[in-house]
């Protein structure tokens, strides 16, 4: 081996890490300006164009929102939406998941082949929204819950999971008596616990995240989910908190510290997602 | 309950003269030994019968003129005067060359960034390094678009945003980020390179990861480089599964994230920003127009279809010849 390949391969290497080094920079500059700029006095704003890391840690922004009786309710209804929505999406998809397992179910292959259909065609935003106003939902949470309860993506993967389950398994237990719905909840589920949890943070997000939805299906403002209000003080710059909360002045740092606690519940429940989610998880359960 | 159905059916298979009777009775019986599962799918067949089987059903709507007072029943026919009207408005031509053009920019600056990246990555060898890169990588994943477009505003607002700040005190100008539609655009495709392509280069580095390492050891034998490696093993070994990505991402590019879209939209930019679901929301929802949107969804859907349908026909025969 030359020693020209050699230093090539350390020219490269070197190119590698440093051209990652930048990409990862500069992905995550964004969130570091902004919990940067949530803990930054009023003070820092107007004497600093543009800084990172404030001089002084202030928390007034932060009890400015939990002073506000509308950011207060948006952060409720966020969690009344997600913990609910996710609740339901669960029970639904699991259930239905593992009754489509079972290779001898007679009726499996309609039932399946509907599934797909919708994956591929779908009467789209104007008659669901039709449906929903013909229901009653509109500007109940229902509408929220209902509309997404199943993904049919997370569906087919978990029914290739719970398809996994070895045959002998499922015959001893039903030999100690065990009926389908013990099956699924004592033996099914545990074997599939990481697939579990990774669907339930997968649904958590596209809860806590979703904006479109509350804006379509809810009117009445005191239901909104955070990420409505988020928009109207962010994006629309409306001011629409009371002129004085509380002694605390409104700041530049608001609006960053209301980004900062939209993500923070992502941030707690990243960690167990790591935990669970891995390569293996996609692969194997992509193969089926 | 399971040992008795275990009985049944053994002797099912081995008698094969009375077969219709036989088979009938096995098919009874099999239903009834399904009937706790037919319980369980039973919220789950609901939801798609009434939630996704109604919509088509009322895809109907698109050939009248509806009135949410007179209801489905009630409404006035109009046959295909909606998809008249769609083909002759003005609109229509806008909706689809910024649709296309949308398209075009996704694959040509959004599509070679996972797989750029996952290349770099692979080549990475410290492992703390490496997965602490991609934790990093992979959270603006789970960032809503309502975040990213807000984080946009912020930093770029007018008069206080931190990057124009940081233009002007270097002599430039403040740039109008988003009110101008010049940087509609390009703002798009950088918002969903930052947002998905940590996520969408695991399936490539998956890829990567079951490449026969017999490969590089007889490369690194024949005093090949390691961007030579790269160059004639890995990327070779990953071709067919960018080729199936390139096609289906080409066969879902009617299904834009209209919630980013729609996020970034405003009466300045509505010229290059406006596609088919936010024109359905804006002239559907907004404006009332249930019947015309309709058939405006129905178009989309149509077409959507076609193209997936193409692009899954062809992924599939690359997925037989293709593979190295």
């Amino acid at each position: 081996m030359s020693k020209f390949k050699l230093n090539e391969d350390k020219l490269f290497s070197f190119f590698v890490y440093f051209l990652i080094t930048v990409i990862t920079i500069l992905v995550a500059l964004p969130l570091v300006y902004v919990l940067g700029g949530s803990l930054a006095p009023r003070s820092e704003f107007v004497t600093r164009n543009f800084f990172l890391i404030p001089k002084e840690i202030s928390l007034d922004a932060y009890k400015y929102l939990f002073n506000s009786s509308e950011f207060l309710n948006a952060l409720k209804n966020s969690i009344i939406i997600t913990g609910i929505g996710t609740f339901i999406n669960m029970l639904f998809t699991t259930l239905m998941a593992y009754g489509l397992s079972k290779r001898w179910l007679v009726g499996r292959s309609i039932i399946n082949f509907m599934v797909l259909f919708t994956m591929l065609f779908s009467g789209g935003m104007i008659p669901l929204y039709l449906i929903v106003n013909n229901l009653g939902l509109l500007d109940s949470y229902w509408s929220i819950w209902l509309v997404g309860a199943i993904s049919p993506f997370y569906l087919i993967v978990m029914r290739g999971l719970f398809g996994n389950i070895p045959d002998e398994l499922e015959e001893a237990a039903k030999m100690d008596g065990c009926g389908e719905w013990r099956l699924l909840f004592s033996i099914a589920l545990p074997l599939a616990r990481p697939a579990m949890a990774t669907f339930t943070i997968f649904y958590i997000v596209s809860h806590w995240n979703s904006y479109f939805d509350a804006i379509l299906y809810l009117h009445d403002q005191d239901k909104m989910p955070l990420q409505v209000l988020l928009r109207r003080l962010i994006i629309m710059e409306e001011d629409f908190f009371d002129p004085h909360i509380a002694d605390i002045a409104f700041s530049q740092a608001v609006p960053l510290a209301a980004i900062i606690i939209t993500i923070v519940p992502l941030i707690i429940i990243f960690p167990f997602f790591q935990k669970y989610f891995n390569k293996g998880f996609l692969l194997g359960s992509v193969k089926d | 309950m399971g040992n008795r159905f275990k009985k049944t059916a053994k002797p099912i298979q081995t008698a094969s003269i009375p077969k219709v009777k036989n088979a009938r009775e096995k098919r009874k019986k099999m239903i009834k030994r399904g009937l706790p599962i037919y319980l369980m799918l039973l919220p789950g067949v609901l939801y798609f019968l009434i939630f996704n089987y109604g919509p088509l059903i009322g895809l109907t709507v698109a050939f009248m003129e509806y009135d949410p007072f007179q209801g489905f029943l009630n409404s006035e026919w109009v046959g295909l005067e909606h998809f008249r009207r769609l083909f002759e408005e003005r609109i229509f031509l806008d909706l689809l060359s910024n649709t296309l053009i949308l398209g075009i920019y996704d694959i040509i600056f959004y599509f070679p960034a996972p797989i750029i990246l996952a290349l770099l990555l692979n080549e990475i060898r410290l492992r703390w390094f490496k997965s602490s890169v991609q934790t990093i990588l992979y959270t603006p994943h789970f960032v809503s678009w309502v975040v990213i477009v807000g984080i946009t505003a912020v930093l770029f607002s007018t008069q206080t945003g931190a990057v124009n700040n940081l233009l002007e005190n270097n002599g430039y100008n403040r740039i109008e980020l988003l009110t101008d539609s010049q940087y509609f655009r390009p703002l798009w495709v950088i918002h969903n390179i930052w947002n998905g392509m940590g996520w969408d280069a695991i399936i490539y580095l998956a890829a990567m990861s079951s490449v026969n390492p017999e490969l590089y050891h007889a490369a690194r034998v024949d005093g090949a480089s390691r961007i030579q490696m790269t160059w004639h093993i890995t990327l070779p070994s990953i071709m067919y599964v960018v080729i199936i990505m390139l096609i289906l991402r080409m066969g879902g590019f009617m299904d834009l994230s209209y919630t980013h879209i729609l996020l970034l939209q405003n009466p300045l930019n509505l010229n290059v920003s406006e596609v088919f679901d936010t024109y359905i929301y804006r002239a559907g929802i907004l404006g009332g127009q249930f019947g015309y949107t309709t058939a405006v969804g129905l178009f989309k859907s149509m077409v959507g279809l076609i193209l997936v349908m193409v692009a899954n026909t062809i992924a599939k025969r690359m997925g037989k010849e293709g593979v190295y």
